[in-house]
């Protein structure tokens, strides 16, 4: 079985900074990593491929340094890692983003399942996953906890608000996985020299015949207008003492800014 | 002069700190309390190829070197003290059967030890032999194509827990330290039994066992080096074992200092930070200064080894001096947390009570200056 996981290398921060002028984030200074939930994707498919065989191939789209993040996935044990390095491709929104990671699919080939984390901690949008698959015109299932794969079926077990549900799909289909569907292996010392050595294969646009106006600045109607920091929270009061203490005062306090009745 | 990591060491390092930051070190508390083996740890790190680094890949290690194995084990200790001696105690029978086994020996005991299929331990001391290794009273007498084993070995690190053993036992006890000899003995041979599991100041995790052997027969072909020449096996084990052990006590020196900053800083008196107190601050410069010159000797005496160059005086010095900055910083820890570092809530008493260890085993303090001083005395009569 042959699995394709798609992975985005983000800032490791959470306290992101912004330059004012072009929006962008500032990478500088700021270590890189591959998207938390994006390994859990990679041991998944690592795991799928240790039971039906086949192999792993992790595919991403971004800047020459995230072949780092690639990196990082082979030495987790992924046999083989490709890299879309393009200037056209800089500014793409998550239309576009699946656009060029279809693409790339479609270059590979004979592939049965793509693995993707539900979303990047960086844009949040959990968009790219679905995207992918309405691209490829292939069957989707996001947020799962759990997969198994039978004769050419997948059953994913999703996670929901309030529920599991539990869906059975044709394969080749695309899933995206949520943190808590496996505890991603540590890579072997042996897998990170490997790693160092190993080839990373890099494609540009041009590699996937790919219609330059759907990726890129052109190929994405949403455009960033302004990003920034979200406020830090200030004031606050802290209550202590007992439950029943604590309630009334609070019930005072709430009472006293007028924003409940009753 | 280099002091950088070349790409391969320092791609391990960052990845031996990513396992020991998110699986070793939020565990510490938990391990050491257990008082029961780590199991889970030493598996883990046989999965991540930790337990073999310096022996070459062809006999299933990583084929790296002695100052990553040095780098590398610090890291362990100052996340979990335990497994970091568990990882020091096995190289004890790494090092010997790769230095003085021959090829069959290497095939059979040094590939599961690399691959941390099996883990190791060394057997020197006795209640009578210990810093005198010349007294060891263990026997073994030739009977045909064995040599049959009797005495006892005691605090034996890994002792229980470990399948391969070195031990080192007197085949001519008229010759003394000349008359000593160091075989393979496997867990399970018959005549091979474990006695008490010594109660410790610390470590209750880390077994330190007696090793009894009653008409233990072993085969002749286990016999690591010639015979009679088991002090050189037992000198050459416990120089590297010195490297280890004071890549053990910059580990854990490192957690002390490194639980007591944020400490300082969070701690007010006199509304203010610890931290902003010079009496605090001088206590930090000093943690921090002696820990840098532990770990630079520890690590000279790895990269000499790596030379293959002599490096026994220098180890003997890493050790003693990383082992008493050890005392001294973990001291130091506690003495900054005050109240707080007296009590179990915090780490840093159990530091304080591990590091008493690494100033006591592989050589006492007071070895390591005789081994030092005898060095020093020759080479600088002239």
């Amino acid at each position: 079985m042959n699995i394709v996981v798609c992975i985005k290398q983000v800032p490791e921060s959470t306290e992101v900074r912004v330059d004012p002028k072009t929006n962008a984030l500032i990478r500088e200074g700021v270590k890189s990593i591959v998207n938390p939930v994006d390994e859990n994707a990679v041991e998944a498919a690592l795991q799928l491929r240790d039971q039906h065989g086949g192999t792993v191939t992790v595919i991403t789209m971004g800047p020459p340094q995230a072949e780092e993040a690639l990196r990082h996935t082979l030495a987790m044990g992924a046999d083989e890692a490709i890299l879309l390095s393009d200037p056209a491709s800089r500014g793409s929104d998550t239309l576009a983003t699946s656009y060029v990671l279809a693409q790339m699919v479609r270059k590979i080939g004979d592939v049965d399942l793509i693995l993707c984390g539900k979303q990047a901690i960086d844009g949040d949008t959990g968009q790219v996953g679905p995207g992918l698959a309405e691209r490829l015109g292939i069957p989707q299932v996001t947020f799962a906890i759990g997969l198994e794969v039978t004769d050419g079926r997948l059953q994913a077990r999703r996670v929901l608000d309030d529920f599991f549900e539990v869906l059975e799909v044709k394969l080749p289909a695309v899933v995206t996985v949520v943190k808590q569907i496996n505890d991603p292996r540590h890579p072997s010392m042996k897998n990170v020299l490997k790693a160092k050595r190993a080839e990373i294969a890099k494609w540009t646009l041009a590699d996937l015949a790919a219609d330059p106006k759907q990726s890129g600045f052109e190929g994405s109607p949403t455009q960033v207008l302004k990003v920034w920091p979200p406020e830090k929270r200030s004031g606050g009061r802290r209550l202590e003492g007992s439950a029943e203490e604590v309630v009334d005062e609070l019930a005072e306090t709430i009472k006293g800014m007028k924003i409940a009745s009753g | 002069m280099d002091f950088t990591f070349n790409e391969d060491q320092q791609a391990i390092l960052d990845a031996v700190k990513e396992f020991c930051d998110e699986d070793l070190a939020p565990k510490a508390k938990e391990t050491d309390e257990a008082a029961a083996w780590p199991a889970e740890n030493v598996r883990k790190m046989a999965e991540l190829d930790l337990m073999g680094i310096p022996i070459p890949e062809e006999y299933g290690g990583l084929g790296m070197d002695f100052l990553t194995w040095s780098a590398v084990g610090e890291e362990l200790s100052r996340a979990c003290t335990t497994t970091g001696a568990v990882y020091g105690a096995h190289a004890l029978a790494l090092v010997p059967i790769m230095q003085f086994g021959t090829e069959e020996q290497k095939q059979k005991h040094l590939i599961p030890l690399a691959k941390g299929e099996h883990i190791g331990a060394f057997g020197l001391t006795e209640p009578n032999a210990g810093s005198d290794a010349g007294a060891v009273a263990t026997k073994a007498l030739r009977d045909g194509e064995h040599y049959v084993l009797n005495g006892t070995k005691i605090f034996i690190s890994n002792g229980g827990e470990a399948q391969t053993y070195v031990i080192i036992t007197s085949t001519d006890r008229s010759r003394g330290a000349r008359g000593l000899t160091a075989f393979i003995v496997e867990k399970g041979t018959p005549g091979f039994e474990f006695g008490k599991d010594e109660k410790k100041m610390a470590f209750p995790s880390l077994p330190n066992r007696e090793l009894v052997f009653t008409d233990c027969r072993v085969p002749k072909e286990n016999m690591l080096g010639r015979e009679n020449a088991g002090f050189l096996v037992a000198m050459r084990t416990l120089a590297v074992g010195r490297i280890g052990m004071a890549t053990g006590a910059v580990g854990v020196a490192r957690a002390a200092l490194e639980a007591a900053v944020p400490y300082s800083h969070q701690r007010e008196q006199f509304g203010k930070p610890i931290s902003t107190f010079q009496a605090i601050q001088f206590m930090v410069a000093d943690m921090a200064t002696e820990i840098d010159c532990a770990r630079l000797l520890t690590w000279r005496s790895a990269w000499l080894k790596d030379q293959g160059k002599p490096f026994e005086k220098e180890a003997a010095m890493a050790k003693l001096y990383a082992s008493e900055v050890a005392m001294r910083t973990t001291t130091k820890a506690v003495q900054i947390l005050g109240g707080y570092g007296y009590t179990k809530e915090f780490p840093v008493e159990r530091y304080m009570r591990e590091a008493k260890l690494f100033e006591i085993v592989e050589g006492t303090s007071e070895i390591q200056r005789m081994v030092i001083a005898n060095h020093v005395l020759r080479e600088l009569n002239r």
